[in-house]
């Protein structure tokens, strides 16, 4: 990729950040924002600043960069353009560990954690559940096993809120289809550590999945330990997810668009698609949250339908392509 | 330098074994062929060797050192495959994917050294494959792609390089430049072991023939010793001749129309 291309992804990163902080029910300029940064400014307008449109924007930043590099890493290793976090069943099986951990009583730091077993437990699922159907190596079967593994989560999620009280359960929803209104310094920096050893793994993995990509068989005789570098890719894969998941719910498509739009930027090797799907990630998620704050005020759309509406059509493009 | 010492496969849920007792030797500075019938075994060979499938018994070793006690990265530095089937998901630049080749060399944050270059660039120019270097591998025509797949093996380095029918779906004079190259390979000194239903052209290359039939050891020796109707036409199922190809006397398997029925 040139250095063209990253600076554009750079860029519209910045954009995405500055259009985050700066619009919203009481619209700031950059200066505004900035003297609310500093603390020389209105009381109110350094409390929304610090507290409520910073947090949300980076929050939503994190969700994208981990949603973009887990669904590239997918991709390659997997060989397969649909694999993404939200498709394969990753996500959800995230959401039904978080959830029950809350309804036992789990707070804090045990929720992403729980969210971790939760996801780590999804792929396992998937993966067999595409053996048993046919084939690990056919993408379609193991797209429809991750939606099977999704579709039970979700159940298992509705059976574990069953005796909740109502607001419980509308919270639940809420969070369900994805959302960054929660966002505070707290899950900023939960969500960082989750995003930023998630990435890591995945970059040291880079180049033994762009080898990977060839083919299990071709890779093994290049010297890949295929199981040791796969199963890298869905521990970092469903870290990211986790942490996500825990911050901000179910945002579904993110993982599945971005690295495409990455790789139309002419980038080949895989540090390079997953470094700028999470910068892509980053700024897409950002933007889409802004358009769930700004869309329909007062009311919030959720963040999950913005991604879904956005990746749907384009999910479906490639649907075409493989069939 | 690569020997298969009485190896046996087994896959679950098969009554017979992929590879029962198969021992067999590709040294240094020879083209070794291994041919047979479909299903008798040649793939599994491949797929054993860079450790896709576990044995049941037996060895395989290079060098006299086990492969299950090799690290797969060190073997790929000295054993190089290009198997059967590639189909790869993603587009990269040809000269991306034959420095691929050299993944076992590079280090982690390293980028490629001048020796990884000059390997690359050597593959390149053994393989005549510098005009297509500027073109992405998914548009790349059959024969394109497999000469491309050889430049990737030979950038790997290494003093072998094993190849699972590296000439299907190719014409006739792409064929003979593979098995041209092939054949240079192993005059420059490398153990060549070649998997490949091309029975006559094996016979005219290859330096040593074994021939698997229902996943054991047929036949093995110089293509005169191997290339015999009487066996092939045994593992072969099929009706056939030996001649002598006229233009260097290599022995040509022809096979007969069947029969007339009653």
């Amino acid at each position: 990729m040139t250095n063209a291309r990253w600076l554009l992804i750079v860029l519209a990163l910045v954009t995405a950040i500055v259009a985050g902080v700066t619009a919203g029910t009481l619209p700031l300029t950059p200066s505004e924002v900035l003297h609310g940064l500093l603390g020389n400014a209105a009381p109110m307008h350094i409390a929304v600043v610090r507290e409520l449109r910073l947090p949300r924007v980076l929050l939503a930043a994190l969700v994208g960069a981990g949603l973009g590099a887990a669904g590239a890493a997918l991709q390659g290793a997997t060989r397969n353009v649909l694999a993404e976090p939200y498709l394969l069943g990753v996500s959800g099986g995230a959401a039904m560990g978080a959830v029950i951990a809350v309804a036992l009583g789990a707070r804090g730091p045990l929720v992403p954690l729980a969210g971790f077993a939760g996801a780590l437990g999804a792929v396992a699922l998937t993966l067999l559940v595409a053996r048993a159907a046919g084939g690990r190596g056919d993408a379609r079967i193991v797209l429809m096993a991750g939606v099977v593994v999704g579709a039970f989560a979700n159940a298992a999620i509705m059976v574990a809120l069953a005796g909740a009280d109502a607001s419980v359960v509308r919270g639940a929803l809420w969070w369900m289809m994805g959302s960054a209104a929660d966002a505070s310094w707290m899950a900023v920096r939960g969500l960082a550590l989750y995003v930023a050893v998630g990435i890591a793994i995945l970059l040291v993995l880079a180049r033994a999945i762009d080898v990977l990509a060839l083919g299990e068989d071709t890779a093994a005789g290049m010297g890949v330990d295929v199981a040791r570098v796969t199963l890298g890719v869905y521990v970092a894969g469903a870290l990211l997810t986790a942490g996500t998941v825990a911050a901000a719910g179910l945002v579904g498509f993110v993982g599945l668009l971005v690295p495409h739009l990455v790789r139309m930027t002419g980038a080949r090797t895989h540090r390079s698609i997953i470094s700028g799907a999470a910068l892509a990630g980053a700024a897409l998620v950002v933007v889409a949250d802004l358009m769930a704050r700004v869309a329909h005020p007062p009311a919030e759309l959720p963040l999950g339908a913005i991604t879904a509406l956005l990746g749907v059509p384009f999910f479906l493009a490639h649907l075409r392509r493989l069939t | 330098m690569i020997a298969f010492d009485a190896v046996t496969v087994r896959y679950p849920h098969r009554e017979h074994a992929a590879l029962e007792n198969v021992s067999l030797e590709a040294s240094r500075g020879q083209l070794t062929a291994v041919v047979g019938p479909n299903g008798s075994g040649k793939s599994t060979l491949v797929r054993a060797l860079v450790g896709r499938v576990a044995l049941d018994s037996g060895a395989i070793r290079i060098d006299n050192v086990s492969v299950v006690h090799t690290a797969r990265r060190a073997m790929a530095t000295r054993v190089a495959v290009v198997t059967q089937r590639e189909e790869p998901a993603f587009p990269l630049a040809v000269r991306q994917y034959i420095a691929l080749g050299r993944y076992p060399h590079v280090g982690l944050w390293r980028g490629y050294s001048p020796d990884d270059v000059a390997a690359v660039d050597a593959a390149i120019a053994l393989t005549q494959t510098s005009s297509l270097a500027g073109r992405t591998i998914t548009e790349l025509s059959g024969g394109e792609w497999q000469r491309v797949r050889l430049a990737r093996a030979i950038a790997q380095g290494g003093e072998a390089i094993v190849l699972d029918e590296p000439t299907t779906f190719l014409d006739v004079g792409h064929e003979m430049a593979v098995f041209e190259l092939l054949s240079r390979l192993a005059r420059d000194g490398r153990a060549v072991l070649l998997v490949s239903h091309q029975l006559n052209l094996v016979a005219r290359f290859a330096d040593r023939m074994i021939l698997l039939h229902e996943g054991r050891v047929a036949a093995a020796g110089s293509p005169t010793e191997v290339m015999q109707g009487s066996i092939l036409e045994r593992v072969y199922d099929w009706p056939l001749v030996i001649t002598r190809d006229p233009a260097i006397g290599a022995p040509t398997l022809v096979p007969l129309r069947a029969r007339p029925r009653g």
